[in-house]
């Protein structure tokens, strides 16, 4: 990055909020039906059809907009944002622009720099579009999308490289997905983030020219596209050349961005208040029912757990950036698990497999009763930790019951001492260098004495009890 | 007539409303433009500063549904009303290059 410039950013981040049915009808949200099962005359903009707001947007956005320090617009209105394109089947989107319910909030982020608040310049409430398709003989449209409530959070220019970009939306993500108002997830579009960019010499206090980045699908892509574009836009300035004010796509695989709309396309949505659209009216009652109810947040969560539990900060860290993570590690150690024992498959094995099978947190499918049940198994002795690790990759997958599957699959360990010293006696028949090395004081040779020990079990003994058999029997 | 549409706003409207005209109708929508304005003009000569906007017409408010599906798939009857369709799609001229 040119020291003699400074980049300034600002985000337009939607987030698709986690309701059952649309915001203005009651057709499902569910991702994944087919095509245009989940739509009716409101989504599709049929003439005459009547759109009803639903309640929990309302909800869901007070609670992101409280949680981000915002203020509340007591009376609140949907707008008209006009413009064509077959994905809005109606010509224009409802949205919010002079009275949005939420504005002039902000998140703290620590970034590497340092702390920093951002702030939020407003929280609006709005419909998502459908769904295109673009074959040789024409786009096909699914409107099972068309409707499915967003909130869009548009962020004050605060941000100045993408580490900060990239913790701003962190501390977005996690906060709405501790709220439950959206699972958040930049690869699916359950979340998307609009980077709007411009640079300026450093020390100018005049805004530079910005541009808009759109097509922004994963945290990698934020930051390789904000990187591009400082990088374009100095170059355009160095050269004596202007920045021009406009929308670019980025294209991942090229690594590059392009120019999304021609002069044909102006950009003039005509808004104005929706006549269809009751105002929204909220009281003092209903701010404090929705503070209220307001689950622990993250940070919460970090100060309890430092205070609660004796596990290392990292963990803590790790375990509270998830949700899900959270709520398995708080539930295992209600049924009895021990915080550590607990701690430590969360951030081995289950980071382990996640990494292996491409997954995220969120997607976890084992349940806090099976892993609960698999650390009283190896703390009572039945299994060893070597099978332990077997049993809970197949309840990573499956998520099944470890008690009946190590019954089934007879993995219980050995805890027969007869049956395990006559196979210690065969293991000692069998290698009478290393007995001789170990009696003549090579002490490793002990190791490997206990390797083949376990080995002719199966793996299904206690190591140390093979350790103590064998080093009791060796020193006679 | 006080207000004057131009050539460069009737393209412009023309772009925004995706409508192409020829120079006959151009004339004749610059005309009927300029004579709506003139009459909204005729609203603007009241004193409204004493008055409340007014966005809907009832004086209603929180006019809320509960979240819970009730519709069901309706894809056959919904794709009726489209220009053409697809399989379970509807179907429209191609909006990318």
């Amino acid at each position: 990055m040119n020291k003699h410039y400074e980049t300034v950013i600002g985000l337009e981040v939607h987030v698709e909020l986690a309701t059952k049915t649309k915001i203005f009808c009651s057709c499902s949200t569910a991702f994944g039906g087919a095509p245009n099962t989940h739509t009716c005359p409101v989504c599709t903009g049929m003439p005459g059809a009547l759109p009803v707001l639903n309640k929990q947007v309302v909800e869901y956005a007070l609670a992101v907009g409280l949680a981000t320090n915002c203020k509340i617009n007591k009376y609140s209105r949907f707008d008209r944002k006009n413009y064509f394109y077959p994905d809005n089947p109606q010509n224009y989107q409802i949205s919010q622009l002079y009275l949005p319910i939420c504005y002039d909030g902000g998140v703290e982020i620590e970034a590497a720099a340092g702390k920093k608040i951002v702030g939020i310049h407003e929280i609006h409430m709005e419909e998502d579009a459908g769904k295109l398709f673009h074959d040789e003989e024409g786009t096909l449209i699914d409107y099972n999308r068309s409707g499915v409530p967003l909130i869009e959070i548009v962020s004050e220019p605060d941000m100045r490289n993408a580490d900060e970009v990239i913790a701003y939306l962190e501390k977005l993500r996690l906060i709405i997905q501790y709220l439950g108002a959206s699972d958040c997830k930049l690869q699916e579009g359950s979340m998307r983030a609009d980077v709007n960019l411009s640079v300026r010499r450093a020390g100018a206090k005049e805004l530079g020219t910005r541009t808009e980045m759109k097509n922004l699908n994963s945290f990698k892509a934020i930051m390789r596209a904000i990187e591009s574009e400082e990088k374009r836009q100095i170059e355009l300035i160095e050269d004596g050349k202007e920045v021009v004010q406009e929308t670019r796509r980025w294209d991942d695989g090229r690594e590059c961005s392009y120019p999304m709309r021609s002069k044909e396309d102006a950009q003039d949505y005509r808004y104005f208040p929706e006549p269809d659209l009751a105002p929204v009216i909220i009281s003092d009652e209903w701010i404090e029912r929705i503070k209220g109810a307001q689950p622990e947040l993250r940070d919460e969560k970090r100060v309890r757990y430092r205070a609660e539990y004796d596990i290392p900060d990292y963990d803590i860290d790790i375990i509270t950036s998830s949700k899900k993570m959270a709520d398995i590690f708080e539930e295992t150690i209600k049924l009895g698990a021990r915080p550590k024992e607990v701690s430590n498959w969360l951030m081995v094995e289950t980071m382990r497999l996640l990494k292996e099978h491409e997954c995220e947190p969120e997607n976890i499918k084992f349940s806090p009763q099976n892993l609960a049940k698999l650390i009283a198994l190896v703390e009572k002795g039945s299994i060893n930790r070597t099978v332990a690790k077997e049993v809970f990759e197949v309840m990573f997958c499956e998520n099944i019951d470890p008690e009946t599957y190590v019954h089934e699959h007879g993995l219980g360990m050995v805890s027969d001492e007869g049956a395990l010293k006559e196979i210690i006696e065969q293991v000692i028949a069998a290698n009478p260098q290393s007995v001789a090395d170990y009696c003549n004081g090579k002490k490793q040779a002990l190791g490997y004495l206990v390797g083949q020990t376990m080995r002719a079990m199966k793996g299904k003994a206690d190591p140390q009890l093979v350790n103590k058999i064998l080093a009791e029997r060796l020193n006679v | 007539m006080a207000d004057i549409i131009t050539d460069e706003m009737i393209d412009y409207v023309s772009i925004l409303a995706k409508l192409e005209l020829t120079p006959a109708e151009k004339e004749q929508a610059k005309n009927d433009m300029a004579k709506m304005l003139d009459y909204v003009d005729m609203l603007n000569e009241l004193d409204t500063s004493g008055t409340e906007p007014m966005y809907h017409v009832f004086p209603v408010s929180n006019v809320f549904r509960e979240d819970v599906v009730v519709n069901g798939d309706d894809s056959e009857g919904m794709l009726k009303n489209a220009p053409e369709r697809k399989d379970n799609f509807y179907k429209v001229p191609r909006t990318v290059d």
